[in-house]
């Protein structure tokens, strides 16, 4: 049995984050890793934006292991022939402070526990925790572990043990669990030569690409991703797990689909697969998070299902250091005021409303059943395509079609119906307005 | 430009390191399987875990687990299909995740 002020489940983003808020406030925390390293357990799709830590560790750019900075960034809308992308770039991502980059997490997450490392956290590797310890009132005081009398006493627990989040469900904080509101996210990273992938996308020194597809998951409501690291590109799907229950075909198909339809195959093709990973998201978003807070425990990270799946914003990682730093924060306050139970924790829930962790939930809680729901996924790809696909096409000697009146045509001759498309633009408007 | 052949799901998951533990984190409840008309393991599985038998049931390997937790929550017969994370230290490590 040890005793810390806090124990950390996970040295992922937000477990490394809350560690290294908690040790740098003096208190000693014990952060707790299954993986034989940070990062071993943790896959994801492709990009970290860093300018959360801009705060919590000025200057990360200059030494954060990046594989690339995003400079280029496509919204691909794809049905099985065609592809319609609108494609951005700008040099002001590629250079500091910088807006993205591709990384390994396997290093970025071994580099954020350093941090903590460095700050007086006890990193403790290869050790899964296995249960809650409460006290004789039942009262959060610790955790069980795999290790021979490596039971953790603890007054505070945070939890950031990922999507499954074992401890969040053994605390009864998951209300709204089930497979509904999760996605698989299956990846392959393809070794090419740098010069080939720059010469593929486009880029030049330590330039990077992301692109992020709809409409290339058939009826699996989902998307698929394409991005850049330094001599891999790693393209990958998201598939929803009931449809992917139903749908009789397996998560390497669709990443197979995808590498060869005619818009991605030119930019992976004769890639020589390094590594196969998958891993689930939770994309339900503000409506289905689990209570963040109870009586001696804080929840942060994909384990309070912070991930952002809104469409044209897909991020993680910064949910996840923001919302443990907030939790490392609350946490030693708590402990200061000697009240670690849920009245004394919850400056957790009132940081994370003030910040853009659930403000941007909170905004973007439409977007999961939108971006899901299987007009966008499919209805809406075809109209797009076929609308452009009319205005490009030259039919002479018959004169140029309106744009309106081929938009009309177009969904006319989809199977939406007018009084849901009606709907699903004021739900986009509500919530990418 | 070739076109992507597919590696052999073999050689699929040989790009993959896993720590194997001695024992198995996931069980397999074959009496409730035999009864399942859906397997949906069967496909939501990454790593193609879940394999069905003649007789209707469910052969299963742990040892190239991802951990993601697919499996366990595509099953809808409660009890079918039992998960936890492996001990610390063994299981997926992922290099380039």
């Amino acid at each position: 049995m040890t005793r810390f002020d806090v124990v950390v489940v996970g040295a992922g983003p937000a477990g490394s984050a809350a560690a290294l808020t908690l040790a740098r406030a003096g208190r000693s925390v014990a952060l707790l890793e299954r993986g034989p390293y940070p990062g071993a357990k943790n896959m994801y799709g492709g990009v970290v934006y860093g300018r959360i830590l801009d705060t919590l560790l000025p200057g990360w750019f200059e030494e954060v292991p990046f594989e690339r900075w995003v400079t280029r960034r496509a919204t691909m809308v794809l049905t099985p022939s065609q592809s319609l992308t609108i494609d951005f770039r700008t040099q002001a991502w590629g250079r500091p402070p910088y807006n993205g980059c591709t990384t390994l997490r396997a290093e970025f997450d071994s580099w954020l526990a350093g941090k903590a490392v460095d700050a007086g956290a006890t990193l403790i590797t290869s050790t899964t925790a296995t249960g809650l310890r409460r006290d004789a009132r039942g009262r959060i005081g610790g955790v069980a572990t795999d290790r021979t009398e490596g039971d953790i006493d603890a007054r505070v627990v945070i939890a950031c043990d990922g999507v499954n989040s074992f401890l969040a469900k053994e605390a009864g904080l998951h209300e709204h669990w089930s497979a509904e509101h999760i996605t698989l996210g299956a990846k392959e990273v393809l070794a090419l030569p740098r010069d080939e992938i720059d010469r593929r996308f486009g880029l030049t020194g330590d330039e990077g690409a992301d692109f992020e597809v709809l409409g290339c998951t058939g009826s699996v409501p989902g998307g698929g991703f394409l991005y850049t690291n330094r001599d891999t590109v790693a393209v990958g799907v998201v598939l929803h797990l009931p449809a992917l229950a139903t749908a009789q075909r397996r998560p390497e198909e669709f990443i197979a689909d995808l590498k060869n339809h005619p818009a991605i195959a030119p930019l992976v093709g004769g890639g020589e697969l390094k590594e196969y990973s998958a891993h689930m998201i939770p994309e339900g978003g503000y409506r289905v998070m689990p209570k963040l807070v109870t009586d001696g425990m804080l929840v942060a990270g994909d384990a309070a299902g912070l991930c952002l799946a809104a469409g044209i914003w897909l991020e993680g990682v910064n949910f996840a250091i923001a919302s443990g730093a907030a939790a490392g924060e609350a946490a030693d306050d708590a402990l200061r005021q000697g009240d670690t139970s849920a009245a004394g924790l919850a400056g957790y829930r009132r940081r994370l409303e003030a910040s853009f962790v659930l403000r941007d939930h909170k905004k973007l809680q439409r977007a999961p059943d939108f971006v899901l729901n299987p007009r966008t996924q499919q209805a809406y790809p075809k109209v797009a395509c076929d609308l452009v696909e009319q205005l490009f096409t030259v039919r002479n000697p018959a004169p140029k079609p309106g744009g309106l009146r081929a938009a009309w045509r177009e969904l006319r001759a989809s199977d939406v119906r007018l009084r849901d498309a009606a709907r699903d633009a004021w739900t986009a408007l509500r919530t990418y307005g | 430009m070739t076109p992507n052949r597919d590696v052999s799901f073999e050689d699929r998951m040989a790009t993959v390191d896993f720590r194997v533990a001695p024992t198995a984190h996931i069980t397999v409840d074959g009496d409730i399987c035999r009864g399942c008309t859906t397997k949906a393991c069967v496909w939501a599985c990454p790593a193609n875990l879940f394999v069905p038998t003649a007789d209707g049931g469910i052969l299963f390997n742990y040892e190239q687990c991802f951990e993601c937790g697919t499996c366990y929550l595509v099953c809808d017969t409660e009890g079918a299909i039992t998960w936890h994370y492996p001990e610390g230290g063994s299981g997926v490590v992922f290099r380039r995740g």
